[in-house]
């Protein structure tokens, strides 16, 4: 079959789509008045059930949290079929390349803004509840600062921090502290991934009982499954291979 | 005015049948993986237009009353998870690709095609 | 409001376009880097905060990233096969 047979396919493929959905988009409310009820419901409940001002981030760890456990697990093992299929076990340790032909300038700069970065990273992992972010966001935003270590140092630097192996611990710590929030619900008599942690100030950090907690083992798992990740990738060219 | 109300549902429409068409002409795996992404945002698009409204807020009570009313809520946190779960699915996809291209040496799909046969 | 809307909306329809239209794959994750940036305006623009902050580090930093060195990587494994060949 070629692309001028696929191309054939497409055609009479999307005329179908676009005739179904065309009498779908009908009845869907029009552009800017949305009109279901239970956005409103929880928008007007969130704040006094749970203490958390950020909506969205309550009903992604809280309200839907079995979802996101689901979705978190996604997450976890592809990161695990990633490390699978490219971990090569013939690489030796020592580095190949020891310095880029990057300039003075663009060094200084980034590991200048490693802090920067991390500790807007850890603010956001931990303000979830109140403000826009929470662990999904600044888990990349942790795991970018690390990438700032291979800019500024060089890649020796990088691999001796991404190929520890607290890394991977720490991963499946993150995947494994969701988990249990879940469980400790359980000991306490209450059903699955319930709400039982003192849910304090609204308006505190440490408001909003688990979702905080949550939000923060989201921030572990991205981050260093990100680390992990980019690691995976850049260990065939980091690494020397052995005769 | 019902052309107006349908520009979102348009757009959605049209993100998905770009990215579907880019998967059936590709010629490459990587450009493959990329053309799922943005086929991918599309249910962006669609979602956002479901729960939007027009002189409403962002749902977030840290500077604003409770009782005001917001744009909805729910859709954002299906997006929220989606869109970094993506990036790791991605990178999964990309990584059978880098397999592909040691095995077989070329990523063109209708290479790999003949090499079976 | 409405117009300014409409008009960002058909811009990511272009852009989206133009991304799938690119052919070269190292153009193309630029480009697809541009496009998330243009998402991440768009879910600031309706009211998204939380999605605009992810759509920002993953869209248009972290994805391009991955992309950028699964490229590098198979470009590398081919420099050496090549030199191995050459030997």
């Amino acid at each position: 079959m070629n692309v001028k047979w696929r191309l054939g396919m497409f055609f009479i493929a999307g005329a179908f789509f676009l005739f179904f959905y065309l009498i779908a988009a009908k009845n869907l409310p029009p552009w800017g008045h949305y009109r279901g009820p239970y956005g409103d419901v929880i928008s007007s409940l969130s704040v006094y059930q749970r203490h958390a001002t950020d909506v969205v981030n309550a009903i992604d760890y809280d309200y839907r949290g079995f979802d996101t456990l689901g979705e978190e697990f996604i997450l976890f093992t592809s990161i695990i079929g990633v490390m699978l299929l490219l971990r090569d076990p013939k690489l030796k340790g020592g580095a190949a390349e020891s310095d880029e032909g990057l300039s003075k300038t663009v060094k200084v700069s980034a590991g200048g803004l490693f802090g920067i970065t991390l500790i807007f990273g850890l603010y956001v992992c931990t303000h979830g509840q109140l403000t826009p972010g929470g662990g999904f966001q600044g888990g990349v935003i942790v795991a970018t600062a690390f990438m700032l270590v291979y800019i500024a140092e060089n890649l020796k630097r990088f691999k001796a921090i991404a190929s520890h192996p607290l890394m991977e611990v720490l991963e499946a710590l993150g995947a494994a502290l969701y988990a249990l929030v879940g469980v400790s619900a359980l000991a306490v008599g209450l059903p699955f991934l319930t709400n039982w942690i003192p849910l304090g100030t609204t308006g505190d950090v440490l408001s909003s009982g688990t979702i905080a907690v949550i939000s923060a083992s989201v921030g572990l798992e991205v981050a260093t499954g990100f680390i992990l990740l980019s690691y995976t990738y850049l260990q065939d060219i980091v690494s020397g291979r052995e005769e | 005015m019902l052309a107006f109300h349908l520009i979102p549902y348009a757009v959605a429409a049209w993100l998905f049948l770009c990215g579907l068409y880019g998967i059936v002409t590709s010629g490459h795996l990587v450009h493959t993986v990329i053309s799922l992404v943005v086929l991918q945002t599309s249910t962006y698009v669609l979602l956002l237009a479901v729960g939007f409204r027009w002189d409403a807020v962002a749902p977030v009570f840290a500077d604003i009353s409770p009782g005001v009313v917001t744009v909805d809520p729910i859709v954002q946190a299906l997006m929220l998870t989606d869109v970094v779960v993506e990036a790791t699915v991605v990178a999964l996809l990309l990584a059978m690709v880098v397999k592909v291209h040691e095995k077989a040496g070329t990523l063109s799909p209708d290479d790999l095609r003949m090499m079976r046969g | 409001m409405k117009i300014a809307g409409s008009f960002l909306l058909l811009l990511i329809a272009v852009s989206g376009f133009m991304v799938v239209r690119t052919r070269d794959v190292t153009a193309q994750t630029l480009a697809l880097s541009f496009y998330g940036l243009l998402l991440a305006v768009m879910f600031f623009f309706f009211q998204a905060p939380d999605v605009a902050l992810s759509q920002i580090v993953v869209g248009a930093v972290a994805l391009p990233l991955i992309i950028m060195l699964a490229i590098a990587r198979m470009k590398h494994k081919e420099k050496t096969k090549s030199s191995e060949g050459g030997q």
